[in-house]
């Protein structure tokens, strides 16, 4: 290879459209973290199976350490830094995870919150069972698991209206 | 973990996309979606000087009704496999895979093209796939030629697919109305490639199996299609003495290498009981017999 490819691209990252060079070898998380220092996106596990670098694309939920830059290329992505609601309040998944203590070390929190904002929009209310299934690609070592899914199940009751009673263990 | 350098290329069509991969030659892959290729190109495990980025190509996109069958365009993911109301409807074994495929995320991106055609033993589409008796449509510099997943499979990542060549659909004969569909994977954790897995569709007519395919995951370095296992099925009530014979042949033919997952011999005992357990399930859900 003579010389390094750099190819220009545009995507919306939380609201704001931003155009940069890329070389096609950089990774989607790479260029979030170390080109636009949204650093909220982890890179844990960086085989695809930890989901901590789990971001929202068209709608949809991916892992930024599998895809390519180039590949983003005229998408609108969404990362946990722009998840809060546009008054600077909590987003309904963010307070859960705070009220429910769906956290310890936080370092999984980011992908967990961006995967199940996109969980609760393909399903606005789902069983314990289908949050369990839909965070299936999210690893977290602290918690057990047990108030990710209250803090999901907090959210998800919040967003259609209801409230959410069961207390944190 | 960084992927080597090379150089990407983004083709609108197929024939365009064809045209790079001949003069680009072997050291070009297509990138569908990416969910094997690159975590591979992150271990350098695989260093394409090339990259021949399907996402923009049309063509390769869509579900369709075609006569005596249904054709899924190569790119069509998962996630759209199992969002599918007409797969849901006549292909529900298609679903049943796909959910066992990975978790969310990967199945957003992978896609159906990419599972088929990267020859990976693991993958749980291809014997899916030969199970159906499906056929493979392979674009080439000189055309279109169609492949049966049945002879598709040479070796690990070893197909018949040729340099130059690109697997742009997948065609699957419908079954009529009242099969039997079952995929049954046993795998560590979620997520997992199976220790083994069966892939079952058989009818029925007045309570006896009048037709079965049975195909296996991940027990041999490519699937494998269990004609003697199949072919000992018919005819019966899916008696306990027949389920133990079908279980013996399905073993017979399994080659599995001990790895994570389990011994050899361990492995080879599951390819049978997943095989007994598709063919419950799936005498279960036949209708109508």
């Amino acid at each position: 290879m003579s010389e390094t490819q750099t190819l220009p691209i545009t995507v919306t990252v939380n609201g704001s459209k931003v155009q940069r060079f890329v070389e096609p070898r950089t990774l989607l998380v790479h260029f979030l973290r170390e080109d636009l220092g949204l650093t909220g996106t982890h890179i844990g596990c960086d085989t695809s199976h930890c989901g901590a670098c789990t971001v929202e694309i068209d709608g949809e939920s991916i892992k930024s350490c599998t895809t390519f830059a180039v590949q983003a290329n005229g998408s609108s992505i969404t990362t946990v830094e722009g998840l809060a609601n546009a008054d600077g309040t909590l987003h309904a998944l963010q307070e859960g995870f705070r009220q429910m203590h769906g956290l310890q070390c936080g370092f999984c929190t980011p992908g967990m919150l961006m995967r199940a904002k996109v969980l609760l929009t393909e399903n606005p209310d789902p069983s314990e069972e289908e949050i369990r299934f839909g965070i299936a690609g999210n690893l977290c070592r602290c918690t057990g698991y047990q108030n990710i899914v209250k803090a999901i199940q907090f959210a998800a009751a919040r967003l259609n209206g209801r409230t959410f009673q069961e207390a944190a263990e | 973990m960084i992927p080597g350098p090379f150089t990407y290329h983004r083709p609108a069509s197929i024939e365009e996309a064809v045209g790079l991969l001949v003069s680009l030659g072997e050291e070009s892959r297509p990138l569908a979606g990416g969910q094997s290729l690159i975590p591979m190109m992150k271990l350098r495990m695989a260093t394409p000087e090339h990259l021949v980025d399907l996402g923009g190509v049309a063509g390769l996109k869509g579900i369709d009704v075609e006569p005596g069958g249904i054709r899924i365009g190569a790119a069509v993911t998962q996630a759209q496999v199992i969002g599918s109301a007409l797969i849901a409807d006549r292909l529900p074994i298609l679903r049943d895979a796909a959910l066992q495929i990975a978790d969310p995320q990967v199945r957003t991106r992978g896609t159906i093209g990419g599972n088929v055609a990267n020859g990976d033993p693991g993958n749980d589409m291809p014997a899916v796939m030969q199970c159906l008796g499906a056929s493979y449509v392979l674009a080439g510099p000189s055309g279109e030629r169609s492949v049966a997943a049945r002879d598709f499979y040479l070796g690990p990542y070893f197909t018949l697919l040729e340099p130059g060549e690109l697997l742009v659909a997948v065609r699957i004969p419908l079954p009529s109305a009242g099969h039997g569909q079952a995929y049954e994977k046993l795998k560590r954790k979620i997520g997992d490639y199976a220790t083994a897995a069966a892939a079952v569709i058989l009818s029925a007519t007045a309570g006896r199996i009048a037709t079965a395919s049975i195909a296996l995951t991940n027990v041999a370095p490519t699937p494998l299609l269990a004609e003697e296992a199949a072919r000992l099925v018919v005819g019966t009530s899916l008696d306990a003495a027949t389920l133990k014979a079908a279980s013996a042949a399905a073993k017979a033919i399994a080659d599995p290498a001990a790895d994570g997952r389990g011994t050899a011999e361990y492995r080879r005992e599951m390819a049978g009981v997943m095989v007994a357990r598709a063919l419950v399930k799936a005498f279960g859900r036949v209708k109508g017999a």
